[in-house]
């Protein structure tokens, strides 16, 4: 019988090895190869490994481009995190409300997620197309035809606040999916909760102040997280809807642009660890949360 | 009064907003259907939003002639690469959930943390890598690099599944003198295919959606759709409504299995968010 169990165990640790050993390599092991390679001065076509310490991160805040980059990703983070947020919750709060036609909003809000931002970008392109006077399309125009002409504004080629009208394609891609979350959030709090505080004598809007708006809140900081480091990640989305412009950087379009368009290879691996740091400092809390959570159930 | 009969409601108001919000979510996909139906001859951004006049495929026939080799590239790097890593993310997350070596607690946290790095953060010695191994360039590299960066939300979704198989099946089958093996293959394998479908479909649109492995890892020879498809939207010679058509063209095969498959879609989404 023990010898049994121990064949088993044997052979769980070989079926679970290969994975284990390539999340290992192509994961520790690459951050640690891309760690040494932003402490190296590699720049060309061949590796070169020679120590500069931390001369690429201190060039890399010394950076007028990079401080674009930072602010490019403040600015996308807020729009993109707080419209999805704001957005799917009363996306949600709408579709708990027993209303006709619930799955199909469901489904339709949902749907952008199944699709690239690659091509949500290349048709956000031409719908945020900036010209003006008789070469105007796109909302823009359909603005126009409207009587909406307070709208009409020069999207992505904004100066400084550009980065927006991105965001606002990244938000319609994404906040079906804070909505489903919330959703489901909703869906787990129990009618008797609502009908007690009802008797109680609270409005429907005390309810959700005082009763649902708290239980969402844990809902609430999954979602910023996951967003969050979306957005610190963006990168096709930009890229698909304005190519690569210096008023639209970002970290990881700058990184991409140096290494394997520069062969700045010291400087890339730089930007990337940094950004692996900034994330892994949203991550890692919520890992061990989620992991802490499941194992007190 | 029948009850069939509707009856008005205030609550009903609500739906004006759902409404907006449909035009809001609609608004691309109208533009990318109409621009597409449209004859080469009737299509000018000053009419962007104008029914087409009739139905034509120009569009999609110049789309489909130009993407035609990279949509055959995703496909044939997208299958194997779903179907791999669901294989390796099942049993994984069979031995993870069933059989608690030590350090399992430990390993697991770990693999996880794969699957929010920021994929910056390997590109330069992952490039490095398929450049030494000659995997550089072609489909198999990218193959590889979609079922290795898969493996920590495959092993998370099977290990979630797996975890609510109750203990009893398992130890029946043991009793009756099943191993390992086989009360991987007889049990749970057959239990668990509603999770291989979930995941199988969450690998197929993530590779399939992919952009940075396939750019940084493909010659143009191999490009997967959607690097063929932002090379066109940045290209001068190919017009926009050809693009609109292609976006379609790119979209179509992730769009119809949301149609179809929705449900397993959505747990995907979820399982992503770590809420199982």
């Amino acid at each position: 019988m023990l010898k049994f169990k121990n064949r088993d165990t044997l052979l769980s640790i070989a079926l679970v090895t290969p994975s284990i050993v390539a999340v290992a390599i192509f994961i520790y092991g690459f951050i640690a190869w891309s760690v040494r390679v932003s402490l190296s001065q590699w720049k060309g076509l061949l590796p070169d490994y020679t120590w500069v310490g931390l001369k690429n991160y201190i060039e890399l805040f010394r950076d007028a481009r990079f401080q674009v980059d930072i602010r490019n990703t403040i600015i996308f983070t807020v729009v993109f995190v707080g419209g999805s947020l704001l957005l799917g919750l009363l996306m949600a709060i709408l579709l708990d409300q027993n209303l006709p036609g619930e799955t199909f909003f469901r489904n339709l809000f949902l749907f952008p997620m199944a699709i690239s931002f690659i091509v949500t970008g290349v048709v956000w392109r031409w719908l945020m197309n900036p010209a003006t006077g008789s070469r105007i399309s796109g909302l823009n125009q359909l603005f126009d035809s409207l009587g909406l002409d307070f709208l009409i504004n020069r999207w992505h080629t904004t100066p400084f606040w550009g980065i927006a009208a991105i965001a606002l394609a990244a938000i319609w891609q994404m906040s079906g999916y804070t909505m489903a979350m919330y959703l489901g959030g909703l869906r787990s709090i129990s009618d008797e909760l609502r009908e007690a505080a009802r008797v109680d004598g609270a409005s429907e809007w005390q309810i959700y102040q005082h009763i649902i708006l708290p239980l969402l809140s844990p809902i609430t900081l999954s979602a910023m997280i996951i967003l969050g480091h979306i957005s610190l990640k963006v990168f096709d989305l930009i890229v698909a809807i304005a190519g690569k412009q210096l008023p639209l950087d970002v970290p990881a379009i700058y990184m991409w642009q140096v290494t394997f368009d520069g062969y700045f290879f010291g400087k890339g691996a730089a930007i990337s660890v940094l950004l692996l740091v900034v994330v892994s400092l949203l991550v890692i809390p919520y890992i061990r949360y989620n992991l802490k959570n499941e194992a007190d159930v | 009064m029948s009850a069939l009969r509707f009856r008005f409601q205030w609550r009903y108001l609500l739906l004006l907003p759902l409404l907006f919000m449909t035009v809001f979510y609609l608004v691309p996909m109208y533009v990318m259907l109409v621009t597409g139906f449209k004859a080469f001859d009737e299509v000018s951004l000053k009419t962007m939003w104008a029914l087409p006049r009739g139905i034509a495929f120009d569009n999609y026939i110049e789309a489909y002639q130009k993407l035609a080799p990279s949509l055959w590239n995703s496909i044939n790097m997208v299958v194997p690469a779903a179907i791999l890593s669901s294989f390796l993310g099942s049993i994984n997350g069979f031995v993870l959930a069933r059989w608690k070596f030590r350090g399992a607690d430990i390993i697991f946290p770990l693999i996880l943390f794969g699957m929010f790095i920021p994929y910056q953060s390997i590109l330069i010695p992952l490039v490095e890598f398929m450049r030494r191994i000659n995997m550089y360039g072609g489909l198999p590299g990218l193959v590889l690099a979609h079922v290795i960066y898969g493996i920590p939300i495959t092993t998370l979704t099977f290990r979630n599944y797996y975890a609510t198989v109750p203990k009893e099946i398992i130890e029946a089958a043991r009793i009756d003198g099943a191993d390992l093996i086989k009360t991987y293959l007889h049990i749970l394998l057959p239990l668990s295919l509603p999770s291989f479908v979930v995941v199988l479909i969450w690998q197929f649109t993530s590779a399939w959606n992919d952009f940075l492995f396939a750019v940084v890892l493909t010659n143009p020879d191999s490009w997967p759709i959607t690097v063929a498809l932002n090379n066109m939207a940045g290209s001068q010679i190919i017009a926009w409504n050809v693009q609109m058509a292609g976006s379609l063209l790119a979209a179509l095969p992730t769009l119809l299995v949301y149609f179809f498959l929705g449900r397993y879609f959505l747990r995907g989404l979820m399982a992503g968010a770590l809420k199982g």
